[in-house]
């Protein structure tokens, strides 16, 4: 934050007024939004007792948000996995000697990095079927359908991370007479690996917001069950809309300060691996940041 | 191919590109002034600035883009009677254009934040030191520069954004990804081509994009 304070002196006696005079003024105005968006809501009716009620009881609980959290933390979970193995595989794929190897496992990337997961969600969930004559569960719709994408993005992490690992390192490694296969899995991915524990964190964050998806095409999670199912019951769709966004916020809040607080210990041993993936060439979609915003 | 020599399949196909790329370039400019707007907030001497700003970007950010447009919808329309336009189709865009952009700004302030801290701080220092206030040494010495270091992370917001656009689908919306799951189930034989074709057409928008904003982040960064 010191570059930030820099901005601006430390306030005199007419700053410190100036500043006390805006404060009050963007005080003023942001109290007034606040009472303007209370007003709407209590002209909707929005405040009434009984839409807010359900939230104090057992069943609202227990039929509804615990059972929509625990398929939405399965899915982010299972996906997370899934995504790690994907983006280990490819990341390793993509940095191999052979070129029938690299540029499928480019090309494989590039393509799932560039398609929306919305569409790759409704492609196995509505696609295949006909393609295997069986239905697909929306639950591994959901799932392999966040595992190609954030597996692909983590594919472009890892890669930045085993390329800015020192030369000396792998040189080292070939020194001693170890194999390709060797230097690649004993010295270069469990040290990208450490290093890369922040990204893949906050990647976390992504996928766990991506699960929401799923309320598109039936997955029984957080929102389809928090929000539409039990508004549908109680009819309180702006209040179960605002518990559940409360409880994906302090979820993702959490997580994030679990990122930072991995970003500071590995700086802290002097080795990290910078943010942004690596430089222009190595990264096509113009330096697409692993944390990207998706739905 | 034969589904796209369907003169109405093509149309829903042009047609839901042609939402999309609109969603996109509506989003891209409210997130656009709005994310600036909140960055200068985060940075300004006025601590209840600074806390709204902060605010904004930890609630958006940590919330499903999927929970806000149905909120969008559910919430600001059907429950709040807020209507943005009396023709249905462009009442359903600009709720969407409304939820992408709040969304969004949260990714863009914090691009551009990340923006000012590359900017070395003797920079605003020699700004304050031949007397510069606040909003001058934002305007004239420190936005510039981190503009051009913004370029290539605001590439990648675009083209989330982008990508993201296709959520509106959720509220009505017919944009591409609707069209596709509509053609699907309406062409079961011909699953991969279709899902080929869309997909291949947001891969040749977006890929293209990348490139784009890599080579323009390249010739505009600052040397130093």
């Amino acid at each position: 934050m010191s570059t930030t304070t820099v901005l601006y002196d430390h306030p005199g006696p007419r700053a410190r007024v100036r500043n006390a005079v805006l404060s009050v003024v963007f005080g003023v105005g942001l109290a007034a939004l606040l009472w303007w968006v209370y007003a709407k809501f209590d002209q909707a009716g929005q405040w009434e007792g009984s839409l807010w009620k359900p939230f104090a009881e057992a069943p609202t609980w227990t039929q509804f948000i615990v059972p929509g959290l625990r398929q939405t933390l399965l899915a982010a979970a299972t996906g997370m996995v899934l995504s790690l193995a994907f983006g280990i595989l490819f990341a390793v794929g993509r940095l191999s000697d052979h070129r029938w190897v690299r540029v499928p496992a480019g090309v494989v990337v590039e393509f799932f990095r560039a398609v929306p997961l919305l569409l790759m969600i409704f492609f196995i969930f509505y696609g295949v079927p006909f393609l295997i004559q069986a239905p697909v569960p929306a639950f591994w719709s959901v799932v392999v359908g966040l595992t190609l994408y954030n597996g692909s993005v983590l594919a472009e992490a890892f890669r930045a991370g085993i390329r800015s690992i020192p030369f000396g390192q792998s040189e080292a490694a070939y020194a001693v007479g170890m194999r390709k296969n060797q230097v690649m899995q004993l010295i270069l991915v469990p040290q990208a690996a450490r290093a890369m524990l922040p990204v893949i964190v906050s990647q976390l964050v992504v996928l766990l917001k991506d699960t929401a998806l799923g309320y598109i095409v039936a997955f029984p999670e957080l929102l389809q069950r928090g929000v539409n199912d039990l508004a549908a019951n109680r009819g309180n769709v702006v209040a179960a809309a605002i518990v559940v966004g409360a409880i994906y916020i302090v979820i993702n809040s959490l997580l994030t300060t679990l990122a930072n607080w991995l970003d500071r210990r590995t700086r802290r041993q002097g080795f990290r691996i910078p943010k942004q993936a690596a430089t222009p060439d190595s990264n096509p979609a113009g330096g697409a940041t692993v944390a990207e915003p998706q739905g | 191919m034969h589904v796209f020599a369907d003169p109405t399949n093509l149309d829903a196909y042009l047609s839901g590109f042609l939402w999309i790329l609109k969603l996109t370039g509506a989003s891209a400019v409210l997130a656009l002034v709005l994310g600036v707007l909140l960055a200068a907030f985060r940075v300004s001497p006025v601590p209840v600035l600074r806390g709204f700003g902060a605010a904004w970007v930890n609630i958006f950010r940590n919330t499903p883009l999927t929970l806000i447009i149905f909120f969008c919808y559910f919430g600001l329309y059907s429950t709040l009677g807020l209507t943005l336009s009396e023709d249905l189709d462009l009442n359903n865009f600009w709720l969407g254009v409304v939820g992408l952009s709040v969304y969004t700004a949260a990714f863009v302030c914090e691009s551009v934040r990340s923006g000012i801290n590359t900017v070395p701080a003797g920079q605003a220092e020699a700004a304050r030191a031949i007397g510069l206030t606040f909003f001058q040494t934002l305007r004239i010495v420190i936005l510039p520069q981190a503009g051009r270091a913004v370029v290539a992370p605001l590439g990648s917001v675009l083209i989330a954004l982008c990508k993201n656009a296709t959520i509106v689908g959720t509220i009505g919306l017919i944009e591409a990804s609707s069209v596709m799951k509509q053609l699907i189930n309406d062409n079961g034989d011909a699953v991969i081509p279709i899902f080929l074709v869309f997909a291949g057409t947001f891969a040749a928008i977006l890929v293209p994009t990348g490139y784009f904003f890599g080579w323009l982040a390249n010739r505009l960064a600052v040397k130093r």
